[in-house]
């Protein structure tokens, strides 16, 4: 039972993580219908940008809590300018182009980024200091459900609370949905759609920095390679849950985790994407629009 | 107030304005009727900057507006409410009315809009929670007016709002049209396929085929044109 208990809680960090990334796809789907492949590039620059924050601060003495609060702040700020420059550059040139096109960019977008951070840092794996201090009231639990966990899992609620709030209450949030059910509608209600659209990228890579940090922290280390495949476990997350829905993409993160978890701990951690997988398989054969997704109806 | 000046617009491929002048005055309601795929809604988008002119001038109070972003003439106080009305299916009621008023940042003067909208169609106070998409296509026609009106507009484009409409809804948003036009002094552009209902509540009218302006009359005098019998109004 504790095995269980403590596989249960492994794919709940896990499937937070999955959760934090898949929302900036499922978001960036439902405003411009676009996957945007160089999200788990995005992650990996935020990642990158911790890392680099977080050995200087280091060197000059700062404290653990000064060090993590700041090199999340910069990492967010480092991910949102880069989410923004891409999506100016490689998709909203190709805004009214055939859908292919901007799929196209998007993959180049990411393997650029990818040999971008390759040439201007190394190929090797980089360690991470763990950045998340161990709290003595955990100890007891230690061997269940580390610290670093719990502060993943809270940061996560925290970031997708806010965000919840964010799209059902404020008036960016009410139009970010009124643009993706209907972009020309909301454009004759005065909405600045390229803001809204450039908002969506900015809070995406904001929470892929974060979950840049947080995973990296925990696993220890990161090379160039590390946003491809978080980001496609994440896009599998996000069409799990049906893609453009955000509750969706957190649900399906959870169940991606979980899947992992219990595969892992119970079959081989050779079987982990085998399952990951095919279960996304499952679900586009058996329910195509994911399990929140809708498929779309018109009233004429 | 509105002057178009020999505009051209494509839509895809297809040359949808060839040339077309109008004029709207401060305070009227103008008509332009045509026949399918004559080019009104073309018209319309081109006002509102969805599909900018390739050549020509739109101007309003003067001033140039046919190169100006959709939201920037919003802001400027022409507002419209597109053909199929394009109710937010998501949105409830009163998000809907709240996107309506996006320009807006007095919160005090759109929640007074809000109740005046509702005194106007009082069936949407009753639907004030329920998803857009779930309202019947009358009470979306009146939601979709309502949504136009929150942005306070002076200038209200209207594309056919009795499509697919019971004749008793259509009546009485028709008169609803009236009573904007003559309570706020909003002036009121009006693309209607239902010519006779259109020309009874109009000032002037243009009839429109093709892409071209054919005729350019009072509403009474088009009333009485033969040819506009013939055509429009299967006498």
């Amino acid at each position: 039972m504790e095995y269980f208990v403590q596989l249960f809680l492994g794919g709940l960090t896990r499937g937070s993580i999955y959760a934090l990334i898949a929302l900036g796809y499922t978001m960036v789907y439902g405003i411009v219908e676009l996957i945007n492949f160089a999200h788990g590039e995005i992650y990996m620059i935020g990642a990158f940008t911790a890392l680099i924050i977080a050995s200087v601060l280091g060197l000059y003495g700062f404290s653990e809590i000064s060090i993590i609060i700041l090199a999340s702040i910069i990492a967010i700020i480092y991910s949102s300018a880069y989410g923004y420059t891409v999506e100016k550059i490689a998709y909203k040139p190709l805004r009214h182009a055939p859908r292919l096109s901007p799929l196209i960019s998007a993959i180049g977008m990411s393997i650029f980024l990818q040999n971008y951070v390759l040439l201007a840092q190394t190929s090797d794996f980089l360690p991470f200091p763990s950045l998340i201090p161990e709290f003595e009231f955990m100890n007891p639990y230690s061997h269940i459900f580390s610290s670093a966990e719990l502060v993943i899992f809270c940061t996560t609620a925290v970031a997708m609370t806010l965000l919840t709030i964010i799209i059902k209450f404020t008036k960016v949030g009410i139009a970010m949905r009124a643009t993706a059910q209907d972009r020309t509608m909301a454009m004759l209600s005065g909405v600045n759609v390229n803001k809204i659209i450039s908002t969506t990228f900015v809070i995406g890579s904001s929470l892929a920095a974060v979950g840049g940090l947080l995973i990296a922290s925990h696993i220890g280390q990161i090379n160039f390679y590390i946003g491809f495949i978080v980001g496609i476990k994440a896009f599998t997350a996000a069409v799990l849950g049906g893609i453009g829905s955000i509750p969706g993409a957190v649900l399906g993160g959870f169940i991606l985790g979980w899947t992992e978890s219990f595969a892992t701990g119970y079959i081989s951690s050779d079987y982990e994407d085998v399952f990951a997988f095919a279960l996304l398989v499952l679900i586009l054969i058996f329910r195509p629009a994911g399990i929140m997704g809708k498929s779309r109806v018109q009233k004429v | 107030m509105l002057k178009i000046r020999n505009i051209n617009s494509y839509y895809g491929n297809i040359h949808a304005l060839k040339g077309i002048s109008l004029d709207i005055s401060e305070g009227e309601i103008i008509t332009l009727i045509g026949a399918n795929g004559a080019g009104k809604s073309t018209t319309l988008m081109s006002i509102s900057g969805i599909v900018p002119p390739d050549s020509g001038d739109i101007l309003y109070m003067g001033n140039p507006i046919h190169s100006m972003s959709p939201d920037k003439i919003v802001s400027l106080g022409i507002s419209q409410v597109p053909e199929g009305r394009r109710i937010f299916p998501d949105l409830t009621v009163m998000e809907n009315l709240h996107m309506g008023a996006f320009p807006r940042t007095n919160k005090s003067q759109v929640s007074n809009d809000i109740n005046y909208v509702f005194d106007l169609f009082p069936i949407l106070t009753k639907r004030r929670n329920q998803p857009g998409g779930t309202l019947s296509g009358g009470e979306q026609q009146m939601l979709a007016i309502s949504r136009a009106l929150m942005a306070r507009p002076r200038l209200l484009l209207l594309d056919e709002p009795s499509l697919g409409l019971a004749p008793i809804i259509v009546r009485q948003i028709f008169d609803i049209i009236k009573k904007i036009n003559s309570e706020h002094n909003t002036t009121i552009f009006l693309v209607e396929q239902n010519a006779n209902l259109a020309l009874h509540v109009a000032h002037r009218g243009y009839v429109m085929e093709t892409g071209k302006i054919v005729m350019e009359d009072s509403a009474d005098n088009l009333l009485s044109n033969d040819d506009v019998k013939k055509a429009y109004l299967g006498l």
